[in-house]
Formats: structure tokens, sequence, C-alpha cells
């Protein structure tokens, strides 16, 4: 009986979904069942439109992480601070040092307008920078794997007294790890959608076949072979979370096209929603969902049926 | 069947030694008391249930050594009426009696399926749901549903039990009209008159169960 099952005829499932209404020829043996129906198709939804969600979150705090790790390793600051004097001097010793460092590109002095924007949002725009003892800063593109932070770290140290390396990873390295659970979770998140999409239908069809105890043992009695009664079972199952999951997916998506876009937003919720092809992944969820559906409710009518002689 | 015996899980035997042998084309009546067994006959016979022992056979195949799929083609080649019959309550009376040409993926000749309804009578109520059907005629669209399929063998277990002496008369006039057209029928009853009553029309085999044992009856009734 179980060899039976497992070949359940998926050309004739495909035919039933594609081609059969909710009464269908071969479906007609399965009495209509509003609420469970009802029940499948708002969860199936529901688990979609959730689904779509932790989707873009997952996408959009991996290219958050892959964002911040390519500037990360794209390039270090050197910050040189001394008497005023003397500042002109050490900024030449230091990109003296930088030009000789292999793995990186040309390196580049921040102008005093650059470094006043920078200063802006803490003094305000008519702060006379050119008062303040601010250390001239100098930024230097990693362009060579053979970039050694540490030796260059220490090169600076003694070829160029106040000249300190900053590759920026005390701040981005935490970012960067917490983007990357964010992922992990996103994705996790998607499982467990995944795993409770496949419990409740599950239970919507052991409802519905247990129900239908009656209907299942006048027809074995008459001679319908397991696979019959179970693909009936199986093909409405999976057409609703099919249909469900549709309606959840667009709705999602409908949701996230509908985000502030990145300018009136700004910040982390600029990247939350799918760029390009990631438009397409979403559109997977149905074919899973009925995916989900199939597996769930053949488990269902397997057991069901092993029952019933 | 051979040396058939079988007993109800926790319980004591309840058929032993019964060994059986269905003339084809012959017309049987399985009678006993309440609680003796026919049923149980009846339901080892479309493998609805496992002999504890003894072999047990039809159309040239072991029923024990049959996998679930061999039963449902057994079953196709049986007919079978309930003393209590079930439908798919959804399902209007035509659909239900063609449901075995359905399942067998079978096409449904809806000339024939008329031709059926009007044998047993209920050809007005084609639309009907179950539901709605009286007992009498729910037994008749379960024998209209169980011949659909031209079965070998017509297996019918207190068809007359919820009758009427009337209503009981012309469905055994039914079983009596297949069993000329060549199939074999094993109806159990423990209505001694309606055995009688049909024996003046057909000749007919009449089987006894007690004590867990088969008989040859007849000189008695």
């Amino acid at each position: 009986m179980r060899r039976d099952l497992k070949g359940l005829n998926l050309r004739a499932l495909w035919r039933g979904l594609v081609n059969g209404g909710e009464g269908g020829k071969g479906d007609r043996i399965v009495p209509p069942t509003g609420f469970t129906a009802q029940l499948t198709l708002f969860s199936a939804a529901a688990m979609a439109f959730l689904a779509v969600f932790a989707l873009a979150l997952a996408l959009a705090t991996g290219r958050l992480a892959d964002r911040w790790s390519q500037e990360l390793a794209g390039s270090v600051t050197v910050r040189v601070s001394a008497a005023a004097a003397e500042q002109e001097a050490r900024v030449q010793s230091a990109l003296s040092v930088l030009d000789q460092t292999p793995g990186a590109g040309a390196p580049r002095r921040l102008p005093q307008d650059e470094v006043a924007a920078l200063l802006e949002p803490w003094f305000g725009p008519d702060m006379p920078v050119d008062a303040l003892p601010v250390p001239a800063l100098i930024e230097l593109p990693v362009t060579g794997r053979d970039f050694d932070t540490e030796g260059l770290r220490l090169r600076l140290e003694t070829e160029a007294p106040g000249a300190v390396l900053d590759d920026h990873s005390a701040w981005r390295r935490p970012l960067v790890s917490a983007a990357q659970r964010l992922r992990f979770l996103g994705i996790v998140s998607l499982l467990l959608i995944g795993a409770a999409s496949a419990a409740m239908i599950t239970l919507a069809a052991k409802a519905a076949l247990a129900a239908n105890g009656q209907v299942i043992r006048v027809l074995r009695l008459i001679g319908a072979r397991d696979i019959t009664i179970a693909t009936a079972f199986v093909r409405r199952f999976t057409r609703r979370a099919a249909i469900g999951s549709t309606i959840g997916t667009l709705a999602g998506m409908a949701g996230i096209a509908l985000l502030p876009d990145a300018t009136a937003a700004g910040g982390f919720l600029t990247g939350l929603g799918f760029q390009g092809w990631g438009w397409l992944l979403p559109l997977l969820i149905p074919f899973i969902a009925a995916g989900v559906g199939f597996v769930a409710t053949r488990w269902a009518a397997l057991k069901m049926l092993g029952a019933v002689r | 069947m051979r040396d058939v015996g079988f007993g109800y899980q926790g319980g004591a035997p309840l058929l032993s030694n019964m060994t059986l042998s269905l003339q084809p084309g012959m017309f049987h009546f399985l009678t006993g008391p309440s609680g003796s067994g026919k049923t149980t006959l009846l339901r080892l016979c479309y493998a609805d249930l496992i002999p504890t022992s003894g072999q047990m056979g039809a159309f040239g195949q072991d029923l024990r050594g049959l996998d679930r799929d061999g039963i449902a083609a057994l079953r196709r080649r049986i007919g079978v009426v309930h003393q209590d019959p079930q439908f798919l309550d959804h399902l209007p009376l035509a659909e239900n009696v063609a449901l075995p040409l359905s399942v067998a993926g079978e096409p449904v000749d809806m000339d024939a399926l008329r031709d059926l309804l009007g044998w047993v009578q209920l050809a007005g109520h084609a639309r009907a749901l179950p539901p709605s059907l009286s007992g009498g005629e729910r037994q008749r669209a379960a024998l209209a549903r169980a011949v659909i399929l031209s079965p070998d063998l017509v297996l019918a277990d207190e068809p007359t039990g919820n009758l009427d002496w009337e209503m009981s008369m012309r469905l055994m006039q039914l079983l009596i009209e297949l069993n000329k057209s060549g199939k074999t029928v094993l109806v159990a009853t423990h209505d001694l008159n309606l055995i009688r009553a049909t024996k003046a029309q057909v000749s007919a085999r009449v089987l006894r169960i007690s004590g867990g044992t088969l008989h040859l009856a007849g000189a008695d009734l």
C-alpha cells in the first residue's frame, strides 16, 4: 500500500491543479468542506504573506552584510595628529609609508572642506575648522590581498609618529555580524513558516480525512484503489495551499512595493525589499506551499488509508 | 473457503473449520441466528476480514495473499449490498450508482445507467440525494451500485432487514432476476419466510451457520 501511495500520479495531480476546479470530476468524491477549505486557504495566505517579509528581510540583511563587509575591506583611514607646526611633516612621512605599502592604492589626503563636511553634523556649518586642532585624514584604498593591516600599523608607529591606522573594524564588524545574524534569523523564520504551514495543512487534511471516514470506507468497499482516494484529497489540499499562498504572496509583494523609497526612508529601511531578479524569488512561495500541501496531505492520507482495509 | 476459522481480536473463535464452495450461477442463502457469523462470513468473502486459519480463495486467487490494489480489484468483481447501505451523501443518486465505474476509471454510459435505475425503479430519483431516499429505495440503489460493474458474484447482507414484506419481495425479485441472468448470488438472512418465498421462484441452496460451523439446510425449510 505504501509503495502505491509513494507513486501518487503527479501528472494527474498537475492536471487537477491546472484544469480541475474545486468541483472537478475526481474531487467530487470528496464532500465539500467549507470551514476546512477556508481555514486552509487563510492559513496558506497568511503564511505566504509572512514568508514574503521574512524573505525580504533575509535578502536585505544579506545585502547589508555584504555591502558593509566590502566597505570594511575596501579602504582604511590614517589619522595624523600632531602640533600644527609639525603636522605637515608628519603627514608627508605617513604618505611616504603609505605609498610603499603593498596591496594599497594611491593614498589621498582629505582636503579641508571634506574634513569640515565630516565635522559639520557635530559643530554646525559655521564652525571655523581651521581654528581647531583637527587631525589630518588620509584615505587609503585597499586593492590587493597582500595588504597587511597590522604590518602597516607597526610601520606607521615607527616611521610616522602620531599617525594612527583605522581599518573601520571597530564599528563595522559588529554591524556586519548583526546583519549576518538577522539574515540567519530571516532564513530560520522562513523554515519555521514552512514547518508551521505543513503542520496546519496536515491538521486540516487529517480533520477532513477523519470527517470523511465513511466516504473512504464506501470507496474502498466498491473497489477504489488507495491511489484514487488519496489523490482526490491530495489534489484538493494542494490546490487550496497553492491558491491561498498565491494570494498571500501577491499581497506581501504589494506591501513591500509600497514601502517608502530609499530617499524618503533612509538608513536600514532603504534595503528592505527586493531588487532586480530578487522580485522573482517570492513567486516561488506558492510552488513551495503547494509542495508542502502535497507532502503533508499525502502523509495524512497514507496514515488514514492504512487504517481502512 | 477450506477449513476457515475466524475470531475477532480478544474474542472467542466465531467460525471454525468452515468449508464452502459457491456454485457459479447458483442462488445461495446463508441463514442462522443473530450473532452466528453470517456477516463475518460475507466480510471474509470480500476480503474485509482476514481468516485466522484455513484457506480463502476467489476467482482463482488466494485472498490472504492480496495486496491493497488486489483487494480493490477483487471488490470490483463482487457486488455487495449491506443491510444499511452507505452512500456519498453529497452526490446525487445517479452519481452514487455510477461511482464504481468512476473510481475504476471507466466511462459512464448514461443510457445504461438510466436503464439500470429503471430496473431498480429509481429512474425518477436520479438527481435525489441519498438522505432523501426511503429504506427500500436505498436498498435498491445499493443493489444497482453493486451490479453496475457486472460482477461475477453478488453478496447481500440482510438486505431486507429494515424493509416491510412487500418491499422485501421486490428486492428479492431483483436478486432473482440477477441470478437468472447468470450471476452467483449469496444472501445472508435470518428470515425463513423470505427464504421459502424465494425458493418458490428459484432453485436455491440454503446454508446454515450454527455453533461456528456451516451446514447444508433445506429439508427443514
